[in-house]
């Protein structure tokens, strides 16, 4: 066995050997199932009147309700029920006509009832469906090639649950409950509204399944965000997820144990838990053994997953109808206006863009993935062409966002910021160079564009008899290169533009500087 | 004016209305007889004398400022330890809460102190209202005032004991299967269990929240319809309250008059199995009716015999789940927490160690009930036998007015009789349940003594669904019969604190 196995934390074990992903793929089908909690955006928690917001000093947005003291009674919050109709509507799903929650019973200290209102046989919204679809560059890291792939990823349920408290192990070394002193429980997040979303098993994926399992839960949460009902952050926790994989012979037919990862607190994790859980279990098929069907922690760090609790010993949570309250019964006039009042859903709207812009699905993928869709948008809308707008939030700030760490919707600079910008480059008035010394006055705080060309002076020299001086004197340091010009050598030109821009401080438009040295040295 | 604390509710009302007594000169007349009896009895867990006098003074102030007088302000009353309140304690009878004080009021006990209700004390209870006796209290039984050796039924035992006793002239209870009209019953006082809905849960600590249901017990009918219109109406922080009107049941029981109804004889509950005496003075009150002018006729309800059974699947299972918050984690005692165990291990220590052997028992058989592959046959199959049991009402109600049956098969057992024989215990809720399950409205009105052991007997009048009112009417002409008849209030004749 390869030594580097041995820290892999328990993910192989001894006398097994390792498989690569693509071996893997060759001989088994993987199976992809994601489950997804969101919490909801709504003002108040799920079963009373405390604020559902995230943080706080611990215990302070509570009541007797959410800390299900003794007598407390829950009463359900009508725009949690919207908002995760809202979200069944958007996945294509049907909206129950009736239903109701659910006792699931569980001890656990951050559960205040040691019992979570849930639903369990009669989920909100059921069947539905989001369709996901992998450009070019996102399938070929897994052999794929022929242009973009859809998938449509059927939704079993979407149903609404209260969240649980939080809690933190103090002492030990691992933060986790075991060595740790004591713990300490905050429950401000106790009945916060979640929408749990579950996917059908999602099946011929062959070696996509984690891209396809990123492409999900990527569309999902633009198209959760697009809805208004959540902020979808995953490194905050309003966006969970959990992925079940199972492996089956190629071609067998035959429905393979499963694990459910979790612990998979950002997109790239989603892809790569995947990626790693059908390596692992790979290798268990192939020395011979079963995968045991368990929970399992994806660690972000080594990228792999240990083993959590045995699902063969299940907890065996007791569901029943929950007798505080009263079946849910939507009516259908509500339903129908609910379903009025959603917005263009992203995949539409990208189409639409994507087309208005002229753009190709790969630069459309870009804009997406750089979180750059809205900021192009409005750029555009300010005035900007969609090239300009894109080369600015894509090239020049999306870079800027990455290197200090923040989204990009969070720099100091507006659409309209972006599009004057690129007015300025188009009137003549700022060239590409001087445009970037602007982004940065902006970015720096300086004011509005206008405002930073005029505080450092920033103006393109458009006078041609101060250009043609600069000109003549480039010319005279280089008669070499004036020879090669005046010999028929147009390209040389370049060097003596240099020389100009440089001379103006990157002030001249560059290609005014040529054609004035092209004029000097090739006049008859 | 005769000894305050033997005036009736409605008549201490209007006397403080009056200015012919005081609100504090009531509540120190009840604090004194508490004094006196409560020894015997032992129908209170907490008595609150400072915050009742100050509730008192309160109605005082008011009235001698020009205020409003709700119709039940400057009564005393018993409050049973299953309501959450401020200023009290709050144990449910049981160890398992400690000094447990709760941060906010139940709806109900909010009501009381906004009309000016004196609550006395929070009263004794079977724990977690798991009972029919009051001996599952970890706090040791109440008394029968008419017979100190007896129970005074449960599990709102302490309530019907502490009106019996003319500690307080209005308790209210809990009925969860019978745990109002059966200590009304077997104490000789009027219990009522309204429609379920019809009264806020929020702030009552749930045994089963699809049955739990508070409602008054009085000495008179008019008295409990007093109490009843002010302690009940929607509540928006019980989402299981019902959003309708309250039945004029004040009304109806001034009313007093059955001519022209028809009611119903249940069958099933005259039969095998009921006191002699218990089925004599049944018979007497049938005939009672038919002479005040009443239709009487027989209703066969064929399900409700599988009441009991359907019962104790459903009311464990809830309340199994219910009472898993009680885990030492937020409120009440902790067990073994020495820093060497777990959170689990603390939790069952204390659960072990805080709860009786009853809720012990439907803690079990719920988490059983409710357990995968058991599920269906057992609470799924009594949630069906539940629906049947409301198809019975509803095709008997399309036929009578009212149902009548004796509220319990047997007078007050002996204290300690039934403690080892749960079976047993749980016959003395046979009559009562249907109403808990199918939801709609029942009230216990005493009907004579069993000439076998001079224990008072009650009727039950069930109606349907927010037909409250109804059971009124009838209770009331019964009372207003027997009361002539006999020349003097039954309770007259209760010797325990002779």
């Amino acid at each position: 066995m390869p030594s580097s196995a041995v820290g892999r934390g328990g993910g192989v074990r001894a006398g097994r050997a390792l498989v690569g992903y693509d071996e893997a793929v060759s001989r088994y089908d993987p199976l992809i199932g994601l489950e997804t909690h969101v919490e909801l955006g709504t003002r108040t928690k799920l079963f009373c009147g405390c604020p559902a917001k995230f943080g706080g000093e611990p215990n302070t947005h509570v009541c007797p309700v959410c800390l299900g003291l003794p007598g407390s009674l829950p009463v359900p919050s009508r725009a949690a029920i919207e908002y995760t109709i809202r979200i069944g509507l958007a996945l294509n799903c049907s909206i129950a006509e009736w239903c109701r929650f659910a006792r699931k019973n569980y001890f656990y200290p951050d559960m205040p009832k040691n019992f979570q209102i849930s639903q369990y046989d009669e989920p909100l919204c059921t069947d539905g469906w989001l369709e996901v679809t992998l450009d070019e560059a996102e399938a070929a890291p897994y052999g794929h090639s022929g242009g973009p792939r859809t998938f449509r990823v059927g939704i079993e349920r979407v149903h609404l649950e209260e969240d649980t408290g939080k809690s933190q192990h103090m002492g030990g070394a691992t933060g986790r409950i075991h060595g740790a002193d004591y713990s300490l429980v905050d429950y401000n997040r106790a009945g916060i509204p979640l929408v749990e979303i579950v996917t059908r098993p999602v099946e011929d994926t062959g070696p996509l399944a984690p891209a396809v399992a990123h492409a999900y839960v990527t569309e999902l949460r633009d198209l959760l965000r697009s809805l208004g009902v959540s902020d979808v952050r995953m490194e905050e926790g309003s966006l969970r997820c959990d992925v079940n994989t199972s492996l089956s012979p190629r071609g067998s037919g035959r429905w393979g144990t499963r694990t459910e990862t979790k612990n998979v607190n950002s997109l790239r994790s989603v892809e790569r838990a995947v990626h790693s859980e059908i390596e692992r279990q790979a290798a268990v098929l192939d020395a011979g053994e079963r995968v045991i069907q368990e929970t399992r922690h994806f660690h972000e760090d080594s990228g792999i997953t240990t083993s959590g609790r045995s699902k063969e010993e299940a907890q065996d949570y007791r569901y029943f109808p929950e007798p505080d309250l009263v079946p849910l019964a939507p009516p259908r006039d509500w339903v129908d206006q609910i379903r009025a009042s959603l917005p263009e859903l992203p995949a539409a709207r990208r189409a639409r863009l994507q087309e208005a812009w002229g753009i190709t699905a790969a630069e459309m993928t870009n804009i997406r993935n750089a979180g750059a869709l809205d900021l192009v948008e409005q750029t555009i809308a300010a005035g900007a062409s969609a090239a300009d707008a894109r080369k600015w939030w894509l090239n020049v700030l999306a870079r800027r966002a990455n290197d200090t760490g923040v989204e990009l919707a969070s720099l100091p600079i507006t659409p309209a910021d972006v599009a004057a910008v690129a007015a300025l480059v188009g009137s003549g008035a700022l060239n590409d160079r001087l445009a970037r010394q602007v982004i940065e006055g902006v970015l720096a705080g300086e004011g509005t564009p206008d405002q930073v060309v005029a505080a450092r002076d920033l103006a393109v020299v458009s006078d041609d008899t101060a250009l043609n001086a600069a000109v003549d004197e480039a010319i005279a340091a280089r008669p070499d290169v004036a020879d090669k010009i005046r010999g028929g050598k147009v390209t040389a030109a370049h060097a003596l533009v240099g020389a100009v821009m440089k001379a103006t401080r990157g002030q001249a438009d560059a290609s005014r500087v040529h054609e004035l040295i092209l004029a000097r040295l090739t006049q008859s | 004016m005769a000894e305050l604390f033997r005036m009736s509710a409605a008549e201490i009302a209007e006397a403080v209305r009056d200015g012919e007594v005081s609100a504090i000169e009531v509540t120190d007349a009840h604090l004194a007889r508490i004094e006196q009896v409560e020894p015997q009895v032992r129908a209170f867990l907490h008595v609150a004398a400072d915050q009742a006098r100050e509730a008192a003074r309160a109605v005082d102030q008011r009235r001698a400022a020009g205020g409003e007088l709700g119709p039940l302000a400057g009564v005393p009353l018993a409050l049973k330890d299953v309501f959450t309140t401020r200023d009290m304690p709050t144990t449910c009878g049981s160890r398992i809460l400690g000094d447990w004080l709760p941060p906010y009021d139940a709806t109900i006990t909010r009501r009381l102190r906004e009309a000016g209700v004196v609550i006395l004390g929070k009263t004794n209870m079977d724990e977690f209202a798991m009972g029919s006796s009051t001996e599952n209290s970890a706090f040791g039984p109440s008394h029968n005032p008419w017979d100190l050796g007896r129970v005074p039924g449960g599990s709102s035992g302490g309530s019907s004991a502490a009106v019996a006793a003319y500690e307080a002239p209005l308790g209210i209870g809990t009925d969860t299967g019978g745990s109002i009209s059966q200590p009304g019953s077997v104490c000789g006082v009027v219990g009522v269990k309204p429609t379920y809905g019809g009264n806020s849960r929020y702030g009552v600590v749930a045994f089963a929240s699809s049955l739990d249901t508070p409602g008054p017990l009085a000495r008179t009918v008019l008295d409990a319809a007093l109490l009843h219109e002010v302690m009940s109406g929607h509540d928006p922080c019980d989402a299981t309250s019902i959003d309708a009107p309250v039945p004029p049941v004040v009304a109806a029981a001034r009313q007093a008059d059955v001519s022209g109804m028809t009611i119903g004889v249940v069958p099933e509950f005259t039969g095998e199995g009921f006191q002699p005496g218990v089925l004599a003075r049944f018979g007497e009150a049938v005939e009672l009716l038919e002479s005040l002018g009443a239709k009487l006729t027989e209703v066969s309800c064929p399900h409700f015999s599988y009441a009991l059974p359907a019962y104790y699947l459903i009311a464990p299972s809830e309340c199994s789940s219910n009472l898993a918050r009680f885990d030492a984690m937020r409120y009440g005692i902790r067990v073994g927490d020495d820093g060497t165990r777990s959170a689990e291990e603390v939790m069952a220590l204390t659960r072990a160690e805080g709860f009786g052997a009853e809720v012990k028992r439907r803690i079990m058989l719920g988490t059983y009930a409710l357990s995968s592959g058991y599920y269906d046959a057992y609470y799924g199959k009594a949630q069906q036998v539940r629906t049947l049991i409301t198809r019975d009402f509803e095709a008997a109600f399309d036929r009578v007015d009212v149902l009548i049956s004796p509220t319990t098969p047997t007078t007050a057992f002996p204290l300690g009789e039934r403690v080892d024989d749960p079976m047993a215990m749980y016959l003395a809720d046979l009559c009562t349940i249907p109403s808990d399950l199918a939801g709609n409205a029942a009230l216990s009105v005493p009907c004579g003594l069993s000439p076998e052991d001079g224990l008072p007997v009650g009727l039950q009048i069930m109606v349907p669904v927010l037909a409250d009112d109804r059971m009124y009417r009838v209770g009331a002409a019964v009372e207003a019969a027997l009361d002539a008849r006999r020349g003097y209030p039954l309770l007259n004749d209760a010797k325990g604190l002779a």
